[in-house]
């Protein structure tokens, strides 16, 4: 885990589900898997999971929420998940 | 949104936590075992329905098994089965008493992807963990161990059951991990299997339980497969981990011969969901059997619902209640607040439960010994 990705998420740039990482589908979103590191992430909403599966085809985070049509006071939120997910490798830099 | 811990009481999709013991067969007979191994049985899965088992794994996204026994590498197609486990997504982590890892083999590990060695020792020193797990076992596994450090391995795991014997060496434990550059994990003694016979003798003492929960707080990176939910009560601070039972819910196991039971430390009749044999397989089991259905259901605090710290330790562990004779809505044998002493008082021999479920080898008396 680089000190970069657990400080701070950049939001201005493309991120995408890091290659090896597998989601499960589960009543509560989805229950992602890392291959490389072995570590375990519950999404905890089906927009979420939406969100992980699009990001890597946007420029940044924003034009994906935008494209889902995520409520802006969400989006905060959405941020949050997005960098643990990242600090964890479960993202990475396109 | 409602607390991680509640959804996953409901049940998932699919296990998270899959044990799968491959074996009863065993070298050892360890006094505290789950399973109560020794004699491989007759009816064990063959290669081609444990290949199936993997594919079943597969289409159900499990995307690691903990591959346990007996002794897993007995199995003449071990080397096979992790193979196609590992290839087709489903990483593996086995845990052996060491004995087959020869320097050939530690090199035949050390060569796969997406695998787990757990080596189990109960004691930082050969006096105390030969006496739970036999002669010359911990000369075994530190051998085991040097063969995968000189195979470049990498990070192994050790894997220690705490016991009133071994519950002192925690720091010696760390230091042996240390010294191999291998992850600790330490899990609870259970009373099944074997340890039903054992476990009034050898499970720690409260004032070691209070010693191991601080002992934890202080490490977090000691692995301890959330087995010691029911210290939780002793402090403000909860230990790592999902702080639920996931019998039936997030964990299950599947024994040699296909018999799924709700977690690895019930393998007893009255905890078994079906047969991966059985049509609709494992899947089936998992997703409709009657057992995993009532255990998704919302359980009873029963006796505990009065007891302030219920949210802490949520009553602690089934397995450790059912086998001890205790209700299963009741206080957990170690509830660290003292009601499982208590209550344990009250619970005679004869409400312990029988075993459905043995292959401990026969014991061998001396002669001498039986005649008047």
């Amino acid at each position: 885990m680089s000190a970069t990705a657990t400080s701070t998420f950049d939001v201005t740039t493309s991120w995408r589900l890091h290659p090896r990482v597998s989601l499960r589908p589960e009543p509560f979103g989805a229950l992602a898997y890392h291959y490389d590191n072995r570590r375990l992430n519950f999404l905890r909403s089906p927009d979420l999971v939406d969100l992980v599966k699009i990001l890597g085809d946007h420029p940044d985070p924003r034009a994906a929420f935008d494209a889902l049509s995520l409520d802006p006071s969400r989006w905060s939120s959405f941020e949050k998940a997005l960098a643990a997910l990242a600090a964890s490798d479960f993202l990475q830099p396109v | 949104m409602p607390a991680l811990t509640d959804e996953l009481k409901l049940g998932l999709d699919a296990p998270i936590c899959l044990t799968w013991e491959l074996t009863y067969a065993c070298n050892l007979a360890c006094v505290h075992c789950l399973s109560s191994s020794g004699r491989r049985d007759p009816r064990e899965l063959s290669t081609k329905e444990a290949i199936g088992v993997i594919d079943e794994m597969r289409a159900l996204q499990v995307f690691y098994v903990n591959i346990g026994g007996g002794e897993p590498m007995i199995r003449p197609d071990f080397f096979e089965l992790v193979d196609y486990a590992t290839t087709n997504g489903v990483g593996v982590k086995f845990s052996t008493n060491g004995s087959r890892i020869d320097r050939e083999r530690a090199r035949e590990l050390a060569a796969m992807e997406y695998l787990d060695i757990q080596i189990s020792v109960d004691g930082a020193n050969a006096a105390t963990n030969d006496h739970v797990r036999g002669e010359g076992s911990f000369a075994t596994a530190i051998s085991a161990m040097d063969e995968l450090a000189a195979a470049d391995f990498g990070p192994f795991k050790i894997s220690v059951v705490v016991t009133r014997e071994n519950a002192g060496q925690l720091d010696d434990f760390e230091a042996l991990a240390n010294q191999y550059g291998a992850e600790l994990r330490l899990t609870r003694l259970r009373p099944a299997g074997r340890g039903a016979d054992t476990w009034h003798e050898l499970h720690p003492l409260q004032e070691q339980q209070v010693d191991l929960y601080h002992w934890l707080l202080a490490r977090p990176h000691v692995l301890t497969g959330d087995s010691f939910f029911h210290l939780n009560a002793l402090g403000d601070e909860n230990l790592p981990g999902l702080n639920l039972c996931g019998a039936g819910r997030v964990v299950c196991l599947i024994d040699p011969v296909g018999d799924v039971y709700a977690c690895p430390f019930v393998l007893h009749d009255e905890f078994k969901a079906g047969n991966v044999r059985d049509e609709g397989g494992f899947a089936k089991v998992w997703k409709e059997s009657a057992l995993f259905t009532e255990l998704r259901e919302p359980q009873s605090a029963g006796a505990c619902a009065s007891c302030g710290q219920f949210d802490a330790c949520q009553g602690g562990c089934m397995a450790a209640k059912f086998f001890t004779g205790m209700p299963l809505d009741g206080p957990d044998p170690e509830c660290v607040s003292g009601h499982g002493e208590h209550a344990l008082a009250n619970v005679g021999v004869e409400m312990r439960p029988i075993s459905t479920n043995d292959h401990s080898k026969p014991v061998r008396v001396a002669l001498s010994k039986t005649r008047v």
